[in-house]
């Protein structure tokens, strides 16, 4: 019997985060190393979790060469310091070919920083996760909301609620100038219908609109779709 | 960034050449290693974060010199400088040899103090005599004072 060689994944970090994170893919049988520089800490998750811990700092080269990064498929940087997680992803691409990393954000407004670095495939904002939640709960938010991000591609998939002043309320999707690589992938109505919009779709005020769209196209986009129509003057 | 003794005596040394000089630490009390001929300015803040590099505007400053005792502090605020504010020029100082060579190749300005001191500190304790030894530090301070 073949199977597909297991993924190992390798952890920076052995605090709350990184000891969940493990214990999760311990369970869904990845291979998993913890890189934890705290001796007390790293003893506290190897004895929870088993012989999976490296006691080390995750910034440095020569744990990495311990720690077989050279053959890891994905490292998490997860610690609770942005610049230690910016440095370890770093290490891991520059010196070890690391397919992908994953960057934890402390402070959401190192997010956009982050991502714009070659080193860091992936980041990960608790606060900007439960900020989108909120917005998300609010009647109307005059914000676009990122649901995901495509890996790679540059493109993220975003939401729009069309609001009742829109320029484009009471236009069809073919009559909408939309910025470069966007395009509408869903309506949803407000009564919760959703259709995939064709060229004479019209749209409504309050309906939700799902979007494929450039990062950099976010503030374009939504001037296309949230924006008042521009005054005439003669 | 950074106002240990590194860092208050390349700040006083270029204040003392006439540029605008702005020193950043976290701790208020690292400026009393700022000698009295420093004219610039002092700013109690933490460098890695975006919204006090704005305050000092950072965007105008032609250059930008990280010299924390934190190796990760240094590089991450470097890019910072670089990649967010436009800073032309950008230097750090790495203890970590292997991490500064990479963050040379990835285009950063960075010193490594550890190697050159670790050859230094050889040469005086391989000296055959203390007159020799202390003769050797001489030469260094000749060759640092260009």
């Amino acid at each position: 019997m073949t199977s597909a060689p297991r993924m190992y994944i390798i952890i920076v970090g052995g605090g709350k985060v990184g000891f969940h994170l493990a214990k999760e893919l311990v369970e869904a049988s990845y291979e998993v190393l913890v890189i934890e520089q705290d001796p007390i800490q790293a003893r506290v998750v190897a004895d929870d979790l088993g012989d999976i811990v490296l006691e080390g700092d995750g910034c440095e080269a020569s744990v990495h060469e311990k720690a077989g990064t050279r053959r890891a498929n994905m490292l998490l940087a997860v610690t609770g310091d942005d610049e230690d997680n910016l440095v370890a992803c770093q290490v891991a691409k520059q010196l070890f070919n690391v397919e992908r990393t994953v960057a934890r954000i402390n402070n959401p407004k190192n997010e956009a920083f982050f991502r714009r670095l070659d080193e860091v495939d992936i980041t990960v904002s608790a606060t900007s996760a439960i900020m989108a939640h909120i917005e998300q709960g609010l009647p109307t938010t005059h914000h676009l909301i990122q649901l995901l991000e495509l890996k790679g591609s540059g493109l993220e998939l975003v939401e729009v609620r069309i609001p009742e002043e829109s320029r484009v309320v009471g236009q069809s999707i073919k009559g909408i100038l939309l910025p470069y690589q966007s395009m509408i992938c869903l309506v949803v109505g407000p009564d919760g219908q959703p259709k995939v919009p064709a060229p004479d779709t019209i749209i409504h005020a309050d309906d939700e609109v799902i979007a494929v769209t450039l990062h950099e196209s976010e503030e374009q986009l939504r001037e296309a779709l949230m924006s008042p129509p521009p005054v005439r003057s003669f | 960034m950074g106002c240990g003794r590194v860092g208050a005596a390349l700040a006083a040394d270029l204040s003392s050449e006439g540029h605008e000089v702005l020193v950043l630490d976290t701790d208020p009390s690292a400026f009393r290693f700022l000698a009295d001929s420093f004219t610039g300015t002092t700013f109690v803040g933490n460098g890695l974060d975006i919204d006090v590099l704005e305050k000092v505007r950072l965007r105008e400053a032609d250059a930008f010199v990280s010299a924390t005792r934190g190796d990760n502090r240094n590089v991450m605020a470097a890019q910072m400088a670089k990649h967010v504010f436009g800073v032309k020029v950008v230097a750090s100082r790495v203890f970590d040899p292997l991490r500064e060579e990479m963050y040379r190749n990835m285009g950063l300005r960075t010193i490594n103090p550890t190697r050159v001191q670790a050859k230094r500190l050889k040469k005086v304790v391989e000296a055959p005599s203390d007159e020799a030894a202390n003769d050797i530090v001489a030469e260094f301070m000749r060759q640092e004072a260009g």
